[in-house]
């Protein structure tokens, strides 16, 4: 019993990190059918200046967290602006150039950030409540998991209320339905490709201060991991989705954690097994639109 | 492409040219400084060019599913990891009492050949059920499956993280050992003609122009009563055997693999290859190969030189990383040089005509109707 707790709880907070990573990935190609493979950049750059202010700040405080959090949050939505402004809106309309170039900004950074930060990891310290544990129904969870669920349920009830409640989210969700029509109705629709960048941004920047704590360290292919797992999780969710991100970032991380745990380490595997399965049965994902 | 057509004697000539100086090179004494490490007949360029070769032969099966097929796949490299991997298990495995040793080898060659092919039959049959975006990243993600299990190494015969090393007691003697490169080089030399000789045989068969004509427009293709999905499927397992045959002589010519091979990275620079050398286009493969991994090996010398350790951070941390410098050229290609170097010495050549392939004049014409 303790163990299944345990297991449901971290593969919760995992599904938290993948959330925060995806619900950007699977807002952007909804609204603009752009493949991001820069994103796991955005969540490294995020983690390493977050950190970077941290340490400045002070070692192991709330606050000083907060502020890592907070800063990692603007520099993604900021690096992901530009990103969208400077590179991707030159090939509007263009799928796969703007995918390629994605592909090359991922490549070329990751190469930077080793550049700058050295190939090694860099170690964080966390406040100790987060690297103590609780004990739930005789389960010891790491209290870092607890804050992980928090955050991502906290972004995805602020995405979920942006979206229904404002103008530019009103927008965007039109967009999403069918983008001819807004921009028919003389809206402009490149305004708010830029905003949904910058908010898959911040969640990813955000997403990399949170997933340095669940690792310990801070790395630069720490996004770039996560990115695939990303990805598979917007595919069985349904491209553009973001309650299908929400709920196959939960159904993903939770089966990985029990495929590792008793079927000897093969969570990888089953990820993609759940995929290959998902695809054959429905192809369009879990809450995917009919194409 | 029309002015091509009607010289195809020229083109065949210089081709075989071509060929028949890379033949001889190892037999010459040139030397290029800045791009060889050494006179042409020195091991180390041999090996140099050889590799080359071999990712020119892997960029050519690429291109037969995104240059031809127009699928933008993301898990290339796991045919290229199987071909590799595939053919240090079998050495290791296969070895029969009734087969001569060197008919062996090429036993095992074609069964790895073979493993190519069924096994991108099967991740074409999965992941050839949906299209576009969505087929990238579910052959991403089978990409990362074979990564994940040459990792784990599993029944020890993958060597895990330090990689395989060529069990070298069915190898014929002539393509061991570094005094034997230049047999390396010419098998290597052979396996990239012999890779391109079949993607123009597919281009040019029926099977070619199916999925070209479903690359431009998947309902005309359908409306004619042509399902595309098995010739798609045809063609990846194709691309999947080639690339199975490059790898396969990859460790031969490295006498081993490590894990990188098997990466979705890999597959990333295969695909920055293609681009950078011209999308569509068979040679712009070919050159897109032997620039980007003539670049990455000088690049890389250039990082470790004096003169970048003494300039300032600013410049010294992008200079001192080689793939930062290729990932930017690569956005620059994207975004001001659509096709590639070969468009750009087609642009040179003929500074009058458009430079617009047919491709677009297509799409624009539909766009049009």
């Amino acid at each position: 019993m303790s163990t299944i707790v345990l297991l449901l709880i971290t593969g919760l907070g995992l599904g938290a990190l993948y959330f925060l990573v995806a619900s950007g990935l699977s807002l952007i190609y909804g609204l603009m059918g752009v493949l991001n493979f820069a994103h796991g950049s955005f969540l490294t750059i995020g983690a390493f200046i977050g950190w970077e202010v941290a340490r400045r700040l002070s070692d192991g405080s709330w606050w000083a967290l907060l502020a890592a959090m907070l800063t990692g949050a603007v520099v993604g939505a900021v690096v992901a602006a530009a990103t969208e402004y400077f590179l991707i809106r030159r090939l509007y309309n263009r799928h796969i150039e703007q995918v390629l170039v994605t592909v090359g900004l991922a490549l070329a950074s990751v190469a930077l950030f080793e550049g700058i930060w050295g190939t090694d990891p860099t170690y964080v310290t966390s406040p100790s409540w987060l690297e103590q544990t609780t004990e739930i129904l005789g389960a010891r969870i790491p209290n870092n998991r607890f804050m992980l669920i928090l955050v991502a349920v906290l972004v995805l009830v602020a995405i979920v209320l942006f979206l229904k409640f404002t103008r530019y989210g009103l927008i965007i969700r039109a967009g999403v339905e069918n983008r001819a029509m807004v921009t028919a109705l003389g809206i402009d629709v490149r305004r708010a490709f830029t905003l949904v960048f910058a908010i898959g941004g911040a969640a990813a920047g955000l997403g990399g201060v949170l997933a340095s704590i669940y690792y310990g360290y801070v790395s630069a292919h720490i996004g770039g991991s996560l990115l695939i797992f990303a990805f598979i999780v917007t595919v069985i969710g349904g491209l553009g989705s973001l309650a299908g991100a929400a709920i196959a970032s939960v159904l993903v991380a939770v089966l990985q954690q029990f495929a590792n745990f008793y079927l000897g380490g093969t969570g990888d595997l089953a990820v993609v097994l759940a995929l290959a399965a998902v695809l054959l049965l429905r192809p369009r994902g879990l809450l995917g639109a009919k194409s | 492409m029309r002015s091509l057509l009607t010289r195809p004697t020229i083109i065949i000539a210089a081709s075989a040219a071509l060929v028949l100086f890379m033949v001889i090179l190892p037999l010459l004494n040139i030397s290029i400084p800045g791009i060889f490490p050494g006179a042409s007949y020195t091991p180390g360029t041999l090996q140099l060019l050889a590799y080359a070769m071999l990712i020119a032969a892997l960029a050519l099966s690429y291109h037969l599913l995104f240059g031809l097929a127009g699928m933008l796949s993301f898990g290339h490299a796991l045919f290229f990891a199987a071909g590799a991997y595939g053919l240090g298990i079998v050495l290791r495995n296969f070895s029969p009492s009734w087969l001569p040793a060197g008919a062996t080898f090429v036993a095992a060659i074609l069964i790895t050949v073979l493993i190519g092919f069924v096994l991108a039959a099967f991740v074409g049959s999965v992941s050839l059920r949906v299209t576009g975006i969505s087929f990238a990243m579910v052959t991403l993600a089978f990409a990362q499956a074979g990564s994940v299990v040459v990792r784990r190494n599993p029944g020890g015969q993958t060597g895990g993280e330090e990689g395989l090393t060529l069990d070298v007691a069915q190898v014929p003697d002539a393509l061991v050992g570094v005094l034997n490169t230049r047999n390396l080089y010419w098998l290597s030399l052979a396996v990239l003609v012999i890779v391109y000789l079949v993607v123009l045989w597919v281009e040019k068969s029926r099977a070619g122009h199916v999925v070209a004509a479903t690359r431009e427009n998947e309902l005309r293709v359908r409306v004619i009563g042509i399902r595309p999905y098995f010739v798609r499927l045809l063609i990846f397992s194709i691309a999947g055997a080639l690339a199975a045959l490059a790898g396969a002589v990859f460790l031969l010519l490295q006498s081993g693999v490590s894990p990188r091979v098997a990466t979705p990275d890999f597959t990333l620079t295969l695909l920055v290859i293609v681009v950078l050398g011209g999308v569509g286009l068979r040679w712009g493969a070919v050159l897109g190969a032997i620039v980007y991994t003539l670049l990455d090996q000088r690049l890389t010398a250039l990082a470790g030189s004096e003169f970048i350790a003494g300039l300032p951070d600013l410049f010294r941390i992008p200079l001192s990383q080689p793939l930062f410098i290729l990932g930017t050229l690569f956005i620059l290609v994207v975004l001001f040089l659509p096709g590639g170097l070969a468009g750009l010495t087609r642009r040179l050549g003929q500074p009058r005509r458009p430079s617009r392939s047919n491709r677009e004049r297509t799409v624009e014409a539909e766009e049009l109707t």
